[in-house]
């Protein structure tokens, strides 16, 4: 067996690696590539919302857009990329020479863009793609859904699965191979979000495959899962559908947590404030997620007692994530902060998440919701939990630790210029939301009421701006790899943890003798 | 540095992408032969032999390093935590289905008929009573003989073929134990009889399972179609019995390999998994037996 041997030539390289680099590469790369996909998605569904009336696609076509831009970023681009991020950064993190199972790794991988094929696809076929949104409640989604459904369910048992085995190997990792003396307490945040995102996904996404096949077996063997006629109901379908939801939702938030934990003490030059009380609010909030899932259905008719259980479980999420918020701004006070691109990302997406934290608390109170409900001001709370949330965590990520993945630093300018026009971009697209939701404009309509019109055209100005500067994105990401100069291993001064012991780029392997913590 | 201290990655596999495109095939030829397709069942097949040869070819392979000495003992852990976090995914599935039936039951039911919270539904299925079984759908009271979702003409009592399904699977979880025991102690002879005794358990349940879906349909009137009943029935029973079939055929591969020589008293995690997975399908029977058959 060689030690030091580097990667293999080839496209055969990606196609067969175990290597959890390479891995992390190509989960990051098709991920990107979903995010512009899902992100074009957007766009026609902004287009055609710039001015009142029916302009550019037909409204069924409108509802394939809202549905598919849903699935693609939830299950494309923000949880692939996590995933990458995860392969890339725990081996090296906790001192292990790979994942703990590196051939069900790349399988976990491979399976997404056949996944993914079958999904896009439904585009093409007889009756149009899935057009019931990306909560695909029943019956949109069984009786009156075209017949692409079939598809679309297959395509999410499959990247469930991949899910599955890839939080598998996350944990297995996690618990199997840290380097000695890399207690649980001394792991990075990032590696102790990811552990608990991991039993997240192996917990609710089997729950999805659930809900799929129910409906799977509704549309083609007659059964009545979600059929009042035949003894089931509709709100089942909306009960195991948010079991799983809602933790989904923390799954694409915990590893952003990490992030953030890491990025924040680097460039304030002090330790993290209150290591402990962030593994325990992690921990917290990942077994609320478990009870508060009827929060998104206040308006569907559950008894009383079931809207104040969900009001108040769902509102107590809030005490966890409070101190995280407080840890956060805590770690930056009196430090000497330096202002580079990975601690504009954070920044922005502390105080950006928290507003949307705080609109998901006005939303938790029952009665409030009812007013709120299906509105666009839900459409600007989960986008500015999402957006600045997960998808800046993860532009800090890769600005971050991009230098050491490729060996070069990124242009300051460069990753600045990104910054600030996606900054910009994000709160004139999802900014004006609130406004037209708290006024009622519903959400996943193609036309609306004329008192819209203003605050509409801004926010689809906002949104080509954010969507021109993900383009730009790609070109930095490009230009560093490319020729950015080259950089040391200590990438940022005040960074601490094992991946800065290896030299930039990582050596294809590493820590094939675990180091000693 | 030794063999046993290096913790053992596979250079290159072309397995994994094998695996992807053989699943990809099996799931559009399902998802074409549902939508009635006529190349549907030729590229579903397709795809499932060739999705049952790459994972025999993986399990071979994963065998065989074990076998070269090439696993040390932290990456057998990794096979121990990646088989027991398979295994929880295995019960969310199921919680899935348990709490449909649990809200069905609890909730759905009563509702339709106008209880609790719910008067108001009265007036949309007039005459339609909660009961559990369901045998009169809400579509039958409201339409009688016309219903398109008609109740099941019959269903199965707790004390026949179920309670005995239930002795022949809690006898299985004992005698795979019995074999597990056997090969701890190094005697090979009694792990091969008592797994012998688990597999043949293992298919005397499934012919009973059969036979109960043969009388569903042909005697009682019980089928997928029989309303709510029909539906929770036949998936949690039906997928039960699907994961019973699954954890047949990992026993009978091990009865298979240790004929072959395979398994030492410190090493049989293979046989270890599937006993693993044995116990857990048996835990889900009994909470079937009592929500499903006797409650």
């Amino acid at each position: 067996m060689g030690e030091h041997h580097g990667p293999a030539k080839g496209l055969t390289r990606w196609l067969y690696t175990t290597n959890h680099k390479d891995i992390g590469s190509m989960y990051l790369w098709f991920s990107f590539a979903m995010f512009l996909l899902g992100g074009v998605f957007a766009l026609v569904i902004r287009a055609e919302l710039f001015e009142p009336g029916l302009q550019l696609v037909d409204p069924g076509f409108f509802n394939q857009m809202t549905t598919m831009h849903g699935l693609v970023m939830v299950f494309g681009a923000v949880m692939p990329a996590f995933v990458g991020l995860a392969n890339w950064l725990i081996p090296m993190m906790i001192g292990a020479p790979d994942m703990a199972l590196p051939r069900m790794n790349n399988w976990s991988f491979w399976i997404l863009p056949f996944a993914f094929a079958l999904m896009v696809s439904t585009l093409f076929m007889d009756g149009g793609g899935p057009n019931f949104g990306w909560t695909f409640y029943a019956p949109l989604s069984t009786e009156y859904a075209p017949p692409s459904v079939t598809f679309f369910i297959f395509a999410v048992h499959i990247m469930g699965a991949s899910s599955i085995m890839g939080a598998i190997n996350v944990i297995a990792t996690i618990l199997n191979m840290r380097a000695p003396g890399m207690t649980l307490m001394k792991m990075p945040l990032f590696v102790w979000t990811w552990l608990i995102t991991a039993y997240l996904l192996i917990a609710v996404m089997p729950v999805l495959a659930g809900v799929v096949t129910m409906m799977l077996f509704d549309i083609h063997f007659g059964t009545s899962f979600f059929d009042a006629a035949g003894g089931g109901d509709p709100v089942l379908f909306q009960h195991v559908f948010w079991f799983f939801g809602h933790p989904e939702v923390y799954i694409m938030i915990l590893p952003a947590f990490g992030i953030a934990s890491a990025i924040i003490p680097t460039f304030a030059r002090k330790p993290l404030f209150g290591y402990a009380s962030m593994v325990y609010a992690t921990a917290s909030i990942a077994i609320l997620s478990f009870i508060v899932w009827a929060h998104h259905m206040f308006t569907v008719g559950i008894p009383l007692a079931g809207e104040l259980f969900f009001m108040y479980a769902t509102m107590l999420i809030a005490v966890p994530t409070g101190v995280k918020v407080f840890n956060w701004v805590t770690t930056m006070f009196r430090g000497s902060i330096t202002f580079e691109t990975p601690m504009l990302f954070s920044i922005a997406f502390v105080i950006l998440f928290t507003i949307g934290g705080l609109s998901g608390l006005m939303l938790a109170i029952a009665p409030a919701d009812f007013q709120y409900h299906d509105t666009y001001f839900v459409v600007a709370h989960f986008h500015y939990v999402l957006v600045p949330g997960a998808i800046f965590s993860i532009f800090a990520a890769v600005y971050y630790w991009l230098p050491k993945w490729s060996g070069h630093y990124v242009n300051e300018t460069l990753g600045k210029t990104h910054f600030w026009l996606s900054f910009v971009g994000l709160n004139i697209t999802f900014f004006p939301m609130h406004f037209v939701g708290l006024a009622g404009m519903p959400r996943r309509i193609p036309d609306y009421a004329l008192q819209f019109a203003d605050f509409n055209m801004i926010s689809t100005v906002g949104a080509f701006i954010f969507g021109f500067s993900q383009v730009f994105f790609l070109f930095v990401v490009v230009k560093t790899i490319r020729d950015g100069k080259k950089a040391d291993a200590q990438v940022w001064e005040g960074a601490e943890g094992l991946e800065w012991t290896v030299e930039s780029p990582a050596p294809y392997h590493t820590f094939s003798t675990p180091p000693k913590v | 540095m030794s063999a046993e201290s290096t913790y053992y990655v596979p250079e290159q596999s072309k397995l994994p992408i094998f695996a992807s495109i053989a699943l990809f095939t099996t799931v559009t030829g399902a998802g074409m032969w549902l939508n009635g397709s006529g190349y549907g069942p030729t590229v579903f097949w397709i795809g499932a032999f060739a999705f049952a040869a790459v994972l025999y070819t993986w399990f071979a392979t994963a065998i065989r390093e074990n076998m070269q000495g090439l696993n040390n003992a932290q990456l057998k852990r990794s096979y121990v935590w990646g088989m027991g976090w398979f295994i929880f995914s295995e019960v969310m599935f199921f919680a899935a289905f348990f709490g449909a039936l649990f809200y069905v039951r609890m909730y759905a039911v009563p509702w339709l008929a106008g209880e609790g919270d719910k008067e108001s539904t009265a007036l949309l299925w007039e005459g339609f009573e909660a009961t559990w079984p369901l045998m009169t759908t809400p579509d039958q009271a409201v339409n009688g003989a016309e219903a398109t979702v008609k109740g099941p003409g019959g269903i199965f009592g707790p004390w026949g073929l179920p309670l005995l399904n239930t002795i022949i699977l809690i006898t299985s979880s004992i005698t795979v134990h019995f074999a597990h025991v056997g090969i701890k102690k190094g005697n090979r002879k009694s792990f091969q009889w008592w797994l012998l005794a688990t597999v043949i358990l293992g298919a005397t349940f499934m012919f009973f399972q059969a036979e109960e879906y043969y009388v569903a349909y042909t005697e009682l009137g019980l089928t997928l179609e029989s309303g709510i009943y029909g539906s929770t029935f036949f998936l949690l029973t039906g997928f039960h019995g699907a994961h019973v079939t699954l954890g047949t055929i990992m026993l009978l591969v091990q009865l298979l390999r240790s004929y072959k020589g395979h398994f030492k008293p410190d090493d049989h995690f293979g046989f270890e998994a599937s006993s693993w997975y044995w116990h857990f399908v048996d835990v889900v029977w009994v909470g079937l037996f009592v929500f499903v058959y006797i409650l």
